[in-house]
């Protein structure tokens, strides 16, 4: 199959691929896939106080489709809010890579990537806050 | 400098040695006669050009010329083989016995079959990728008119214990078909020693054209006697029916001879390649695993299980190499492998597969050159893969409960 020349970029040139502390509070973790599906993303945001986030990292275990959604994704959530992160649709992404139907599920996997390490971190801010006004 | 792209999918096809290209070109210029005109040159000729592929093809599987029939390959020859022999044999039985790692062209004709009502029994195969001849023998019922166990996997290349299971066969008075379309030329096959009564055999795996193939069938101890699939003109004794394809023929026919004669100094020297490959990627790389016996194996196989790195990504890393991925990522269903999953190779596992195929035509440079872009992609891919990461960091795998969307 051929890919198309943004997808073949993310592959050979990922945008920040990488690990941060996940039990540092202002960072959100999310692991989504199966290693027995032939996919597993593991995507990373740090949250400054304003609510921005300020990095993203990320590691996958997938083709090239799936590489390439899990690093596009990191790029574009890098300078948003938490909220405005969580609008980002796998259809963009899909349309933004030329993904063929047979790997939409890559762009799907990235969306769920990216929810569930804002979920990760919102749970982890709510805590605090509630640690916080207990206190 | 190495030239570039790299054929390393032997399994999958082999290109025409020139040889066969030269033995085939005559038939495609002057002497392109009908081989079944009888009462001019033309077809003297093309018959003439017929008979020694015949020959030639006999003799590197122990038989006697009388005992070819053409195909246009190896499906057709699985096809007519299994469905043949049922549709003959139907007042003595009913049963087949077949392997669950036996190539689509015969676990589908063995599924049509079941549609009609027969019975087949799927045998499982070792860790190994090997029949047991035990399980074969205690499959035999009183209704079993045919085994078909392949001689090397196409995937995995583990070598059948042919013989065994021949003589079981016989033993019990079961006709034998072996599709032996990865062994011949590869590995020695004899017909007699083997007890085999009906072989695939298919000329692009060969070095010979695509298109074209053949079928043994047994002619004494036993006769054994086929429905055709094509009805029409009664050629290939009303087996086969169809113009035959001539060039073709001379181009498989000569494949065979070459097969034959360079058996022995094209296994060792492939051999050779391979155990190279093999070496370099095991020293260099922890956590690589060999699918399908070592020892009961192609010369030119090697199929290996890179942990942690999906076989897809793999592949495109390896832009400029033709090698194939026991993973189908490409369909929505996203399942790897049967055979793999034959074999107990789990799922993960088999999703990070990559069959190499060597054969005549690779060269040690190539071996070097593919082996450094394999461990290059392999520690970059795995730099970014999170199950590395995880087992590096002494995670359990398969202890982690994983997050499936859909």
């Amino acid at each position: 199959m051929a890919y198309s020349s943004k997808v073949v970029d993310h592959y050979e040139h990922p945008r920040n691929v990488g690990s941060m502390d996940k039990d540092d509070p202002r960072v959100g973790t999310g692991l989504v896939g199966a290693p027995a599906c032939g996919d597993v993303m593991k995507l990373q945001v740090m949250v400054n106080d304003d609510g921005v986030i300020e990095d993203a990292k990320f590691k996958t275990f997938g083709c090239g489709s799936a590489i390439a959604s899990s690093s596009l994704v990191t790029e574009w959530v890098k300078g948003r809010t938490v909220e405005e992160a969580l609008q980002i649709r796998n259809t963009e992404i899909a349309e933004e890579l030329s993904l063929p139907p047979v790997k939409i599920h890559c762009s799907v996997l990235a969306e769920d990537a990216i929810k569930a390490a804002l979920r990760d971190y919102m749970t982890k801010r709510d805590g605090a806050d509630q640690a916080a006004a207990s206190a | 400098m190495v030239k570039l792209p790299i054929y390393m999918d032997n399994h999958a096809t082999t290109p025409v040695d020139p040889r066969v290209l030269e033995a085939m070109l005559p038939y495609l210029r002057e002497t392109f006669g009908n081989a079944a005109s009888r009462n001019h040159a033309f077809g003297w000729q093309a018959e003439e050009a017929v008979e020694m592929g015949r020959e030639q093809v006999a003799r590197l599987i122990g038989a006697s010329e009388k005992e070819i029939i053409f195909t246009s390959g190896a499906t057709e020859s699985n096809n007519l083989a299994i469905k043949g022999v049922v549709d003959f044999y139907q007042s003595k039985g009913d049963h087949v016995i077949t392997a669950v790692t036996e190539h689509k062209a015969v676990l589908d004709p063995c599924k049509a079959l079941e549609r009609k009502g027969l019975r087949v029994t799927y045998l499982p195969v070792g860790q190994d990728g090997l029949v047991d001849p035990d399980d074969v023998k205690k499959a035999i019922t009183e209704r079993t008119i045919l085994i078909s166990i392949m001689a090397a996997n196409n995937e995995i290349g583990t070598l059948n214990p042919v013989a065994e299971i021949g003589r079981i066969a016989h033993e019990h008075g079961v006709i034998f078909h072996c599709d032996a379309v990865q062994a011949v030329a590869k590995v020695p096959v004899d017909v007699e020693a083997m007890n085999i009564d009906l072989l695939s055999v298919s000329a692009h795996k060969i070095y010979g054209p695509k298109g074209v193939g053949a079928l043994y069938v047994r002619r004494k101890n036993p006769r054994v006697r086929l429905t055709p699939i094509l009805d029409g003109g009664g050629h290939e004794r009303g087996m086969r029916s169809g113009t035959l394809n001539v060039p073709g023929i001379a181009g498989l026919g000569k494949a065979a001879e070459i097969g034959r004669a360079e058996l022995e100094s094209d296994a060792a020297r492939i051999l050779a390649l391979r155990e190279r490959l093999r070496n370099r990627l095991h020293v260099e790389l922890d956590a690589i695993y060999l699918n399908g016996s070592l020892e009961h194996r192609l010369p030119g196989n090697l199929n290996l299980s890179f942990a942690y790195v999906e076989g897809e990504s793999m592949l495109m890393g390896l832009k400029d190499v033709a090698v194939s991925s026991g993973s189908a990522c490409t369909s929505a269903s996203l399942e790897p492998s049967y055979v793999l999953r034959a074999l107990g190779v789990g799922e993960d596992l088999a999703h990070t597969s990559i069959r190499f195929g060597l054969g005549r035509f690779n060269t040690e440079e190539e071996v070097d050159f593919v082996a450094d872009l394999v461990i290059q992609n392999v520690k970059r891919l795995r730099a970014m893969s999170p199950l590395y990461e995880m087992a590096q960091a002494g995670i359990d795998l398969n202890s982690v409960s994983w997050v499936t969307g859909n």
